[in-house]
């Protein structure tokens, strides 16, 4: 193993800030349940409403609609699941859930959950060859009929490929029949401007670790007036929405983490757009049979390549021995690599599914660590390619 | 050397990936997935590929600080080896699954992909050993007689075996178990995996019978009198004796075992112990782990993994190998394969066709 890694996954996880790790270092040390209510209790509780304040603030929401959770898949699922029972109780015609084709497994598997245990029928909306979802066929799906939809959950940026999507189109269609959006803004938040509130979403996914916070950090946005049936029964402490005594170290580095993404998104933006348009045309330029996923409009970070005849995971392997860590970006059951649902989602087969790789840039990424990935994908395609006639031969 | 480590999880070639890591080699461990939905915990000592399997095989890795991956052979394991399975009992013969594992995907798909990413070489916790001659690599029984596993690597050619190493041949099993606690591997105290690991609860006979159906036929016997009626004939190997239910009792009150399979009419003939001797032993597509041996030869040939190496004078025509017994072999079915060994040596192995001097001349020759 090379001793320096270049790290090129900050879609999985980002390094956390400095800022981040003072404030969660500073919160440990400090003894007090929010709950409480004598002194030190007083002390943590200012320290997670401060950092509410502060969440809710760069986020464009208020304070108690920042429901805090142990991070994006807990807030996925109390969205999705709260959002279906609390719609479905008071209405019992409310059984379809529409989301995007392309969603994370965070909000897709306990939608099919439902799907499978609780009378819930989960529709998924296509979405087009950029892996944005098609704005018609979410249209059609509610015109079937607008009094049986439960929820829409549509993600503000796909994890995989880093397409954007149009969630201020879905957040219209849907109000028309007062139908509640939820959208899941976890790989949005560092790059792209999010404001809860403009958007008009009922609810909103975010999470610390892919902005530079602690992992195991995260929360849903609410509308004060949406009710939601809660997921963690106990003590109540987040709106009666979540139970659970309050992280005071993991709330605080959330908010500072969330409060630097604000002051420092234009200019990683641009910083991590010209790093990825340099590097892309550069292996564009020297490696053949390459595809550039999703490039109509996504994340400045997201680089996402299918090499024609490539194994992804052979790829992986080789650039990994070279000290160049990306992702296939897409989930493994078992450590056995399953073909993408997003790019089967876009309408590539299996095997431009199977030879993809996601290079995710973030805040420390540097030319070094881009001119390493190009460097080391030309010989790796080349062997990978070799391998694939290998594996292919009876 | 960079070499693939095929960890399946177990607590062999956990040992083996540790001491080729010791040997100096850049070792990158693979555990192969046999299954695209692998079962999430292993049930008793029945497998190698629940996903239980692949964690542990993971924290072996992890604790040797190499690189870990899982490979999906799935597709290759089914088609090469789990319907060749089904096909080889549906057509009467008696196949072994291990071999075959070795033949198509441990020693062909992973080795060919190995040697194209850029490896040397494939390591296996299997029990035999390889030694270098001027000749070239020789395949040997290992030291543990017990354990020995040289039988199921016979399909092995000279180019598969120059890739390939096992560093346990030389170590007894209780041993190795011994190092992998006092390397601290958390597989040390592992049950180790018998059976058919695709056979997930071990009865082969109710596997079959999901992949083939009922297919029901007689019961003959040697005369060709029916002596009753089963629902499949891929249920029975040649040799068996307990489980035939058989209406009718034998004249004389004796054991009657299954002499012959014939598929298409789904006949079983079953018979005495005696007419299952067989003296002389045909088999077909010889394969030669070094060298290609002289046209005849006094060797030792072994026609199960554990059963008893019989000393036999080998006769080699082209693909025709002919092995004539010095003591009777019982039980001898075609499929099966028959290893040559030259005292600890495996010259080659080949595939049994039909024991000649036994009736049975409508099975259809192997297709191997
Ligand atoms: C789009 C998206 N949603 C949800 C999650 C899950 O978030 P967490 O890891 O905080 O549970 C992730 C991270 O993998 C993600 O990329």
């Amino acid at each position: 193993m090379p001793a320096t890694a270049h790290y090129l996954d900050h879609a999985a996880t980002t390094p956390m800030l400095p800022e981040a790790v003072a404030a969660v270092t500073a919160a440990l040390a400090e003894t007090g349940n929010p709950s409480s209510l004598h002194a030190s209790g007083r002390r943590a509780r200012r320290q997670v409403e401060e950092s509410r304040e502060q969440t809710a603030a760069c986020l464009g929401a208020r304070p108690a609609e920042v429901v805090l959770t142990s991070g994006g898949t807990e807030a996925d699922n109390l969205a999705v699941k709260g959002l279906y029972w609390s719609r479905q109780g008071s209405d019992p015609r409310r059984r379809r859930i529409l989301v995007s084709a392309v969603e994370h497994h965070a909000v897709l598997d306990p939608a099919a959950w439902l799907q499978a245990h609780d009378g819930a029928q989960v529709e998924l909306l296509p979405v087009d060859s950029d892996g944005r979802l098609r704005v018609d066929a979410l249209a059609d799906a509610i015109a079937r009929d607008p009094h049986d939809v439960a929820l829409v959950s549509c993600m503000w940026a796909n994890n995989e490929v880093g397409a954007l999507q149009p969630v201020a189109d879905v957040v219209a269609l849907a109000h028309e029949h007062g139908i509640p959006v939820h959208s899941d803004a976890v790989q949005a938040v560092n790059t792209v401007p999010v404001d809860f509130g403009a958007s008009g979403l009922d609810a909103m996914t975010v999470t610390g670790h892919k902005i530079g916070g602690p992992v195991g950090s995260g929360a849903l946005l609410v509308r004060r007036e949406l009710p939601l049936v809660p997921l963690l029964h106990g003590g109540g402490q987040e709106r009666d929405l979540r139970s659970g005594t309050l992280d005071v170290a993991s709330v605080r580095g959330l908010a500072v983490a969330i409060a630097c993404a604000g002051e420092h998104r234009a200019a990683l933006s641009e910083h991590l757009r010209s790093l990825r348009d340099d590097m892309e045309a550069r292996v564009v330029d020297s490696v053949a049979d390459v595809r550039v996923n999703a490039r109509l409009d996504r994340l400045p970070g997201t680089s996402h390549l299918t090499f024609a005849g490539c194994d992804g995971d052979a790829l992986l392997m080789l650039l990994d021995a070279r000290g160049v860590e990306c992702s296939t970006g897409s989930a493994c059951s078992a450590g056995v690599p399953q073909p993408s649902h997003v790019l089967l989602a876009m309408g590539r087969d299996e095997r431009a599914a199977a030879g993809s790789l996601r290079v995710s840039l973030g805040r420390t990424s540097t030319a070094a660590d881009t001119d390493a990935f190009v460097a080391a994908i030309v010989p790796a395609v080349e062997r990978a390619r070799a391998a694939g006639l290998a594996a292919a031969r009876p | 050397m960079r070499v693939l480590a095929a960890m399946s999880g177990g607590v062999d070639s956990a040992v083996a990936a540790a001491r080729a890591v010791d040997a100096g080699h850049r070792v990158t461990g693979v555990h192969l997935a046999l299954s695209r939905t692998p079962a999430a915990m292993r049930s008793g000592s029945r497998g190698c590929c629940s996903r239980e399997d692949a964690d542990d095989a993971r924290r072996v890795a992890d604790l040797l600080d190499i690189p870990f991956y899982v490979w999906d052979v799935s597709e290759r394991f089914q088609s090469d080896v789990v319907d060749d399975f089904v096909a080889e009992y549906a057509a009467g013969r008696t196949p072994n699954p291990c071999i075959r594992c070795n033949e198509r995907i441990k020693f062909a798909a992973v080795l060919d992909r190995a040697l194209a990413l850029g490896f040397d070489a494939v390591v296996t916790g299997h029990y035999a050993r390889r030694l270098d001659t001027t000749a070239g690599p020789e395949l040997h029984r290992a030291v543990d007689s017990a354990k020995d596993q040289s039988y199921v690597l016979a399909v092995l050619r000279p180019e598969q075996l120059a890739h390939a190493m096992f560093p346990l041949g030389g170590t007894p099993k209780s041993e190795v178990r011994a190092e992998a606690t006092q390397r601290g591997l958390a597989v040390a105290a592992k049950p180790d995996s018998h059976d058919i690991c695709f056979v997930a609860d071990g009865d082969t006979r109710g596997f079959l019978r999901r992949a083939l159906g009922d297919r029901p036929g007689r019961f003959v016997d040697e005369s060709g009198a029916t002596v009753g009626t089963h629902d499949g004939s891929y249920g029975f190997t040649v040799g068996q004796r307990r489980g035939l239910r058989l209406g009718t009792p034998a004249a004389g009150g004796e054991a009657r075992y299954v002499l012959d399979i014939e598929p298409v009419s789904r006949t079983v003939t079953v018979g005495r112990r005696e007419s299952l001797a067989t003296r002389v032993v045909d088999a077909d597509a010889p394969v030669w782990c070094t060298a290609e041996p002289p046209p005849t030869f006094p060797a030792h040939v072994q026609l199960r993994a554990h059963g008893e190496p019989l000393p036999a004078s080998v006769a080699v025509d082209g693909q025709r190998l002919t092995a004539r017994l010095e003591r009777p072999a019982y039980g001898v079915a075609a499929g099966q394969t028959l290893v040559v060994y030259e005292r600890t040596r495996v010259v080659g192995s080949a595939t049994v066709v039909v024991p000649a001097g036994r009736a049975a001349a409508t099975v259809p020759p192997s297709s191997r």
